[in-house]
């Protein structure tokens, strides 16, 4: 059952439509990703979710309600912003309070409601501060207070963690997640940062000019993408033009030597498949049956990952192996032999 | 040598706004012959109609800065988040009352709503004043539109509304309760500037022959000689301690520190 409905959304700024027969379905408590690049409609989806735009068509139903001509405030939505938006003249306490006041909630169950919204972030000492006198991760883990503080019936989070730097970023994403789980609230939280889409949502719309290109967990997403914009966007990606030899089995050639797809494919088709950094394995590895000569380019080594680019059959590939103190990465120019199996292959359509 | 032509610029700019100050406050001190004295001051702080005339003024200056905000802060916020293509017209429209001379206004009031017109303003002692509102609140609007715009300049508007009606807020609170106290200090920059023109102010006052502080600093500098010194250091001092106090708000406005 469908908590949040979103049906056939459109919206254009004069001629320009920015976001087109946008369809989704989220359900009770489920947080959902949507990841695309700047441009894609993104945030102008959330935007009418949360009542700032009106869209040109569709409807958006929350719980049974419909809400596409409902005024923002009065749709009982939770919206962090990226900029943070506490309000400076107010104390950490008072920005927390801010909602419930506004709903009329009476002092003494508002104090017990900011102590425990206080709580819930870890910053319950910190009630009398003004914003200024805050951390920017403080000053985001308070806005979340506020917009949790008035219970809202959906969190919209419009890339809150792009102004923070990397440390705080993955510990307050990891914490709006926890927070989110324990609330069990239905969010929506728009990046487009990928990694930080993969490590907490339960599902991600991948949206590229104004379409959801894509919806699926994060594993579908990132090995199954269903669409080129997707597989690209999503990841980085090894892309080979290959043409199928025989459809029974599968044959295709890859730099001269031969690797097996799944079945199904017309025999004379010519396409292109890709293959992630972590499917290619330097050197002769058990259980793959392709093995492709190259001559390694560029070694950047990352710490715990060594990524090679490497030539393989006049294309370069980029390819992941993990960092062995007992086994130094090959030197630029040095000639490798690179493994890899047809299974780990995306055919790419689209 | 630059350096020496800077400090003769800043010297030469210092006397040139100093001495004929010192030269009026000098001269103020003079009444008793022979010897400086505050007699003209005390001459002036003994006149019931100091009082009665700085009273007045005083009390239109506080119903001009009330029009002032509630006409200012709403129209400055809107065009900033709704309307921001309509402000180079606004801004306009707010600095036309410095080309516009303060007779050509009060003339055009005088005819517009004089005794026999259809709204009679001038036919009585509360129209009059209400008539006289207006035209400051219309003489202080390019000082209050451009205090309150830079003030809502600091902030951001936009995300600070979206953020305040995602909480349920309606317009009337966001303005009350988030935008008003954040540009509070832009606003008593204004509020402070519309006190200081209102004190000083003659020429609607007079033509509308209202009992303000303006007016009777002309009769008193026509007919007496140490006074209107007196007097006019005395305005000083009270437009001085407006910009005082406009600098103490800012100072000490707590979360306005987070702004500089």
């Amino acid at each position: 059952m469908s908590f949040l409905t979103i049906s056939h959304l459109e919206k254009a700024f004069g001629s320009n439509r920015v976001v087109k027969d946008f369809e989704l379905d989220v359900a009770k408590g489920e947080f959902i990703s949507l990841l695309g690049p700047s441009g894609c409609g993104k945030t102008t989806v959330l935007r009418m979710v949360a009542g700032f735009e009106r869209p040109t068509a569709g409807s958006i139903v929350i719980d049974g309600q419909e809400v596409t001509g409902l005024k923002a405030n009065a749709r009982n939505i939770g919206m962090m912003f990226q900029a943070y938006a506490l309000f400076p003249n107010l104390t950490v306490a008072d920005n927390v309070a801010f909602g419930l006041k506004v709903k009329g909630v009476a002092k003494p169950e508002r104090d017990t409601r900011v102590a425990e919204m206080l709580a819930l972030i870890g910053l319950a000492e910190k009630g009398g501060s003004y914003p200024f006198q805050l951390s920017g991760g403080q000053q985001q883990r308070v806005a979340l207070a506020r917009a949790l503080a008035p219970s809202p019936r959906v969190l919209l989070l419009d890339e809150p963690l792009s102004a923070l730097d990397a440390k705080v970023r993955v510990s307050l994403r990891n914490e709006i997640r926890e927070i989110q789980q324990r609330l069990g609230i239905t969010t929506i939280f728009v990046t487009h940062d990928q990694e930080e889409a993969m490590s907490i949502s339960d599902r991600i719309v991948v949206m590229n000019a104004g379409i959801a290109d894509q919806v699926g967990t994060p594993f579908e997403i990132y090995n199954r993408p269903t669409t080129r914009f997707v597989a690209n966007f999503v990841g980085t990606l090894n892309t080979f033009a290959v043409k199928v030899e025989d459809a029974a089995s599968g044959l295709v050639r890859l730099g001269g030597a031969a690797l097996t797809l799944p079945a199904g494919l017309a025999t004379g088709t010519e396409m292109h498949i890709a293959l992630r950094p972590e499917a290619l394995r330097l050197g002769r590895e058990p259980g793959y049956d392709t093995v492709v000569p190259g001559t390694v380019e560029e070694v950047h080594f990352m710490g715990s990952i060594i990524r090679l680019r490497a030539r393989v059959a006049g294309e370069v590939v980029v390819l992941d192996t993990f960092n062995r103190a007992d086994q130094p990465p090959p030197s630029p120019g040095s000639e490798v032999e690179i493994s890899l199996s047809g299974k780990d292959a995306i055919v790419l359509q689209g | 040598m630059t350096r020496f032509l800077a400090w003769f610029a800043l010297i030469f700019g210092c006397l040139y706004f100093l001495l004929p100050l010192v030269g009026m406050a000098e001269f103020s001190l003079k009444m008793r012959r022979g010897e400086y004295s505050f007699d003209a001051y005390a001459r002036v702080f003994e006149d019931p109609t100091f009082w009665a005339t700085f009273s007045y003024s005083l009390a239109m200056a506080g119903a001009t800065i009330v029009v002032g905000i509630f006409l200012v802060v709403p129209t400055a916020y809107w065009v900033r988040l709704k309307l921001p293509q309509a402000r180079p017209f606004v801004e306009f429209v707010t600095l036309l009352p410095l080309v516009i001379p303060a007779i050509v206004l009060v003339f055009g009031y005088i005819r517009l709503y004089n005794t026999s017109s259809w709204l009679p303003l001038t036919g009585s002692a509360l129209g009059t004043d209400f008539l006289l509102t207006m035209g400051y609140t219309t003489l202080a609007l390019p000082y209050m539109y451009r205090s309150v715009d830079t003030g809502l300049r600091t902030i951001d508007v936009a995300t600070l509304t979206e953020a305040a009606q995602s909480l349920g807020a309606g317009w009337i609170t966001i303005l009350g309760r988030i935008i008003l106290p954040n540009v509070m200090v832009a606003v008593l920059s204004g509020a402070f500037l519309t006190l200081a023109i209102v004190v000083g102010e003659f020429t609607m006052a007079a033509l509308l022959n209202r009992p303000a502080f303006g007016p009777y600093m002309q009769i008193l500098g026509a007919n007496r000689a140490y006074e209107p010194p007196a007097l006019a250091v005395i305005a000083f001092a009270i437009t001085w301690g407006c910009m005082g106090l406009m600098q103490l708000v800012t100072r000490f406005s707590k979360h306005e520190r987070a702004k500089a």
